[in-house]
């Protein structure tokens, strides 16, 4: 009975990736539901900055903030969020193709880019890319916190104060469905006008001590919780697209099995003819 | 009954309060401030202290932030609080702790104990204690 012994222990094996990717399947499946959460409990913070930036913006005329003005484009940063593991299908390679897409085309105009990296597999994959990393972090885990962005912000803040770069970016995956998420490239500073309310109103806040450190310290915060944001999204993402890329490998480790489980049998099968037929000739040979 | 406005106290990284209270009192940059419904429009940064807030029907309720901001309309109160004491020693050291990873990404190594670090988290710590010595007084 040749090979059937090779392909038994090959189910075996191949029974055992199954097992394993099925688990992976089910843990991706609960902690992408708490990082769905996550991302619901951070839209409200973000709403109530939007909206008193919005305030501030129309009322405030005497005091512009730079990160609200429009200037020429010589430099751009990006702030890239990856997840911390692979294992998730083509979730980070996707997003790190549109970023490389992106930069040819700034490459084109003269416009040279830096960039903040969170996540493993960003960082690994621009230190094989050869971008300018200001700035990385890695190893937030599951439940990410704030303070864990602060740093790479506040490099790309303070580079685009000292106007070494000119436009800040932030790319994420977004989480649209659990079948789809989305590379995305967000425009953080200067602000997108879409993100400043319209003018509906006569009036201004009275602030204390003064008008300047408060926008400041409004725009920095609105500023990192975007970022959180797209670290929080990106981790629903990495779960979801995570949950669909085992399934998959559960799935084909499955119809593997059973067509090695086919051929294990046709095998099994024919050594038991051939030696009936062995036995069959050898007993009419002697008669 | 006693007038009421919407309060919401956020985070960035989750809801901490939402609903109508009587007023709220929060340690400003200048000092305590006491805000009643129909409150003109007001913002201003808080310092790491606690909220004391009087919900309707008188119920009270205190809780600790670690600075933020504060915005105030006649009809609404926005407390956007931070998630831990900051500071621009701190938020400095993050930036350079950022850069030197990335630095060491690059070639890779290892980072020790800081100095302002240690100090915020007395900060925070020093604010914490006011909350529950509050609270004690009360009972």
């Amino acid at each position: 009975m040749a090979g059937g012994k090779e392909i038994k222990s090959k189910i075996g094996s191949i029974n055992n990736t199954r097992k394993i990717t099925s688990a992976m399947e089910k843990v991706a499946v609960s902690k992408m539901r708490k990082a769905q959460d996550r991302v619901a409990a951070t839209r409200p913070y973000a709403e109530g900055m939007r909206k008193v930036i919005g305030n501030v913006a129309n009322g405030s005329l005497e005091y512009r903030h730079p990160y609200l003005t429009d200037r020429d484009v010589k430099k751009v940063g990006y702030i890239v969020i990856s997840s911390d593991r692979g294992l998730c299908g083509g979730l980070n390679t996707n997003e790190f193709k549109k970023v490389v897409l992106e930069l040819k085309s700034w490459k084109d105009k003269g416009v040279d880019a830096q960039f903040a990296v969170i996540g493993n597999k960003a960082t690994a994959f621009f230190k094989r890319f050869g971008g300018k990393v200001v700035a990385q972090q890695a190893g937030s885990g599951d439940v990410p916190r704030l303070a864990d962005v602060l740093g790479s912000v506040r490099v790309m803040l303070d580079a685009f104060n000292e106007g070494r770069i000119d436009r800040l970016f932030l790319v994420y995956n977004k989480f649209v469905n659990t079948m789809k998420q989305e590379p995305v490239i967000d425009q953080l500073l200067p602000l997108p006008k879409a993100d400043i309310a319209k003018r509906e109103h006569n009036w201004d806040y009275l602030y204390e001590p003064d008008p300047q450190p408060i926008i400041d310290m409004l725009l920095d915060r609105f500023v990192e919780s975007q970022v959180y944001q797209g670290v929080v999204e990106n981790s629903a993402s990495e779960h979801a697209a995570r949950m669909v890329a085992m399934k998959a490998a559960t799935d084909n480790a499955g119809n593997l099995m059973d067509d090695l489980k086919l051929v294990y049998n046709k095998a099994r099968q024919a050594a038991i003819t051939q030696e009936l037929s062995e036995i069959v000739a050898g007993a009419a040979a002697v008669g | 009954m006693a007038m009421t406005v919407q309060l919401d106290v956020v985070s960035a990284e989750e809801k901490i309060f939402s609903g109508l209270v009587e007023s709220v009192q929060v340690t400003g940059s200048e000092g305590e401030l006491g805000i009643l419904p129909f409150h003109a429009p007001l913002l201003t940064t808080l310092k790491p202290g606690m909220v004391r807030i009087v919900k309707q029907f008188g119920e009270e309720h205190v809780m600790y932030v670690a600075g933020g901001i504060l915005e105030v309309q006649p009809d609404s109160i926005t407390v956007l609080a931070d998630v831990a004491v900051r500071g621009e020693d701190l938020d400095e050291q993050a930036a350079l702790d950022a850069q030197k990873r990335a630095e060491e990404a690059m070639q890779n190594a290892g980072a020790d104990f800081n100095y302002a670090e240690a100090a915020g988290q007395l900060a925070e710590a020093i604010a914490q204690l006011r909350v529950i010595r509050q609270l004690r007084g009360k009972k």
